[in-house]
């Protein structure tokens, strides 16, 4: 399937299973009563609507923008590093916002303050990454360089944030610690949304716009310098926009990982390698995964089960499975 | 194809190098549009050197290098690529772009910041893809393809680019007999679209087959540049290369004419006594 016609497939396979999460959960809700309330705004139980737009809305909607956004920015991330095996928290995000909503948590914050915290974080370990890489210089392969100093981050300060939790207090602290990077979609309210979609779309806009020079970076540095392309300037770029994409879904909606390394996996062996098409494709099937999931984590057992977990879950034979599957043809 | 004003490549006593570390000492070369330049040397001589400063990725460390009287760093990247393609030894990629793709990214740099391309450069591409006889190839993933024919597309490609100059890095390394016969003889066809080529090889014989002019680069520095026929003679490959090669006429048969190497096989103990 190819161009237009895989979108509209996607967009219509969004529209259903986003349906369908509307009605899955604990608070029973019948299809009639939905599309009524769909349809005229109005139905027969008036609880309904409460739920529907306070809880279950924002819900949907968070999950679709971090699925969505976590495989965009992966893509982007797997085309710039020309390495399919490349995740959106490759330069070190998660570990940066982990550490900084950690502290924060740690400093009693409230909400807000943790998800200030944790984007300021991501943003700050990128930084630091390819500052770092910048200052070793150009002798070296600077793919090779900026993914060495990305490992170098991320494990400085996966041991800040262990430190923060060795010294949190084990009986309310260290818990909230531990479930922030589990991951949920259990708090995200319409007001962190409103915060959030304007900068999803900042950093998506620029990441579509690039898409073409994006598949000359595949060819490596010299010669996609020799094809014209200003190969510094295009790496800023994706490194910024990705980076704003994920550390601001992170911020909201904690460690979540796993979708943006195989959901563009997935989108590339549907839709082909050439970004104009892969990068829109993979937000799409990045929503729809991650909106599956979300059915799963809220409505297998009575407690609601961390994000996180079942992506890593799922993710690992699913991943097994697809690269079995693809093993035949080159992806 | 408008036919454009002759331009051209030209290095005036340059010293290129690591580091300030030189590999080549006064350099000075010139390559016109229309004329296929073939660059000889041993292993390890600095050939990579001299096409990685012409191509501005490394900086020369002494001397100018020109483009119809411009100095190089003084183009953008942009500007560069509309003037000089390069065609690279090793094609790896990690995703499976299509062979129509790959050829059509040589069109990159005549697109805006951040258009794709539209019909009138898939024609280019197209006309290119038939060019070089692999349009049949257009649908094929990239990385499927063997070594010559993606060398066929890496041409294409560069030719899709419509740069005035195009440098080629061996570009029959690794290939079967068949693939390195027609892969010189596309080349030597390319002399019609008015482009400059300068092409590093390791066979002499390309030279006499499609060369207009040889470039011989040994002990840091150019040890010779003239005519294929006049400048690869016995001694001069024995020079550069410390074998025994004769040069001899092929037979006046209608078919063709020039000079061939025969490397000397059985040493008699006249020609060892030289030593």
């Amino acid at each position: 399937m190819k161009g237009l016609s895989l979108i509209v497939v996607c967009l219509l396979v969004l529209a259903v299973v986003a349906l369908f999460s509307m009605g899955t959960g604990r608070y029973p809700v019948s299809f009639r009563d939905l599309l009524s309330w769909i349809t005229t705004g109005q139905c027969r139980d008036e609880n309904l609507p409460i739920i529907l737009v306070n809880i279950r809305l924002p819900r949907l909607v968070g999950a679709i923008a971090a699925g969505g956004a976590l495989a965009m920015s992966g893509a982007a991330y797997q085309g710039m590093f020309r390495n399919p095996m490349v995740s959106p928290d490759i330069l070190g995000v998660s570990s940066g916002a982990g550490f900084g909503a950690a502290l924060a948590i740690l400093f009693s914050l409230p909400v807000a303050g943790i998800q200030a915290f944790s984007f300021v974080g991501g943003i700050t370990a990128v930084l630091i990454a390819v500052s770092i890489s910048k200052a070793i210089g150009r002798s070296h392969d600077s793919v090779l360089v900026l993914v060495l100093s990305g490992i170098i981050i991320s494990s400085l300060f996966g041991a800040l944030l262990s430190m923060l939790k060795y010294v949190a207090d084990p009986d309310d602290k260290l818990p909230a610690i531990t479930y922030w990077l589990m991951g949920s979609f259990a708090n995200i309210r319409m007001s962190d949304l409103m915060v959030i979609l304007p900068l999803l779309f900042v950093g998506s806009i620029p990441l579509m716009l690039v898409s073409w020079r994006l598949n000359v970076l595949s060819f490596g540095e010299d010669e996609a310098r020799s094809l014209g392309v200003h190969t510094g300037w295009l790496r800023a770029l994706v490194i910024l926009c990705a980076t704003l994409m994920s550390a601001s879904i992170i911020s909201i909606t904690g460690i979540i990982g796993w979708v943006g390394l195989i959901v563009p996996h997935l989108a590339r062996f549907v839709a082909g390698p050439n970004h104009r098409m892969l990068l829109p494709t993979s937000f799409l099937f990045g929503a729809i995964f991650m909106l599956l999931v979300d059915n799963v984590a809220r409505s297998v057992v009575s407690v609601e089960i961390p994000i996180g977990i079942i992506t890593a879950i799922l993710g690992a034979p699913f991943f097994i499975w697809f690269l079995k599957k693809s093993s035949r043809k080159s992806w | 194809m408008v036919k454009q004003s002759n331009i051209s490549l030209d290095l005036r006593h340059t010293d290129l190098g690591y580091n300030g570390r030189v590999v080549l000492r006064d350099v000075s070369l010139t390559i016109d549009t229309g004329e296929i330049v073939c660059l000889l040397g041993p292993n390890g001589v600095g050939k990579t050197t001299l096409f990685k400063t012409i191509l501005g990725f490394i900086k020369p460390l002494a001397g100018l290098i020109t483009i119809d009287g411009t100095d190089i760093s003084r183009f953008s990247p942009k500007d560069f690529a509309r003037l000089v393609a390069y065609v690279p030894q090793l094609h790896h990629l990690p995703f499976p772009y299509t062979v129509r793709d790959v050829v059509l990214f040589g069109r990159t740099v005549h697109l805006g910041l951040f258009a794709s391309p539209c019909k009138k450069d898939r024609d280019i591409a197209n006309s290119f893809l038939e060019l070089l006889d692999i349009t049949h190839l257009a649908d094929r993933a990239f990385s499927e393809l063997s070594g010559g024919e993606r060398q066929m597309v890496i041409i294409a490609r560069a030719l899709t680019q419509e740069a005035r100059f195009i440098i080629l890095d061996e570009p029959t390394s690794n290939l079967d007999y068949g693939n390195q016969v027609r892969i010189i003889r596309k080349i030597g066809e390319l002399r019609k679209q008015s482009v400059g080529i300068l092409m590093a090889t390791h066979t002499p014989d390309h030279a006499f087959m499609i060369g207009s002019k040889v470039v011989v680069v040994d002990h840091g520095a150019l040890y010779r540049c003239g005519k294929p026929e006049t400048t690869l003679t016995p001694e001069t490959l024995k020079q550069i290369y410390g074998v025994e090669v004769q040069v001899l006429d092929t037979p006046h048969n209608g078919i063709c004419s020039r000079k061939i190497c025969a490397p000397v096989m059985e040493l008699t103990t006249d020609i060892i006594s030289h030593h």
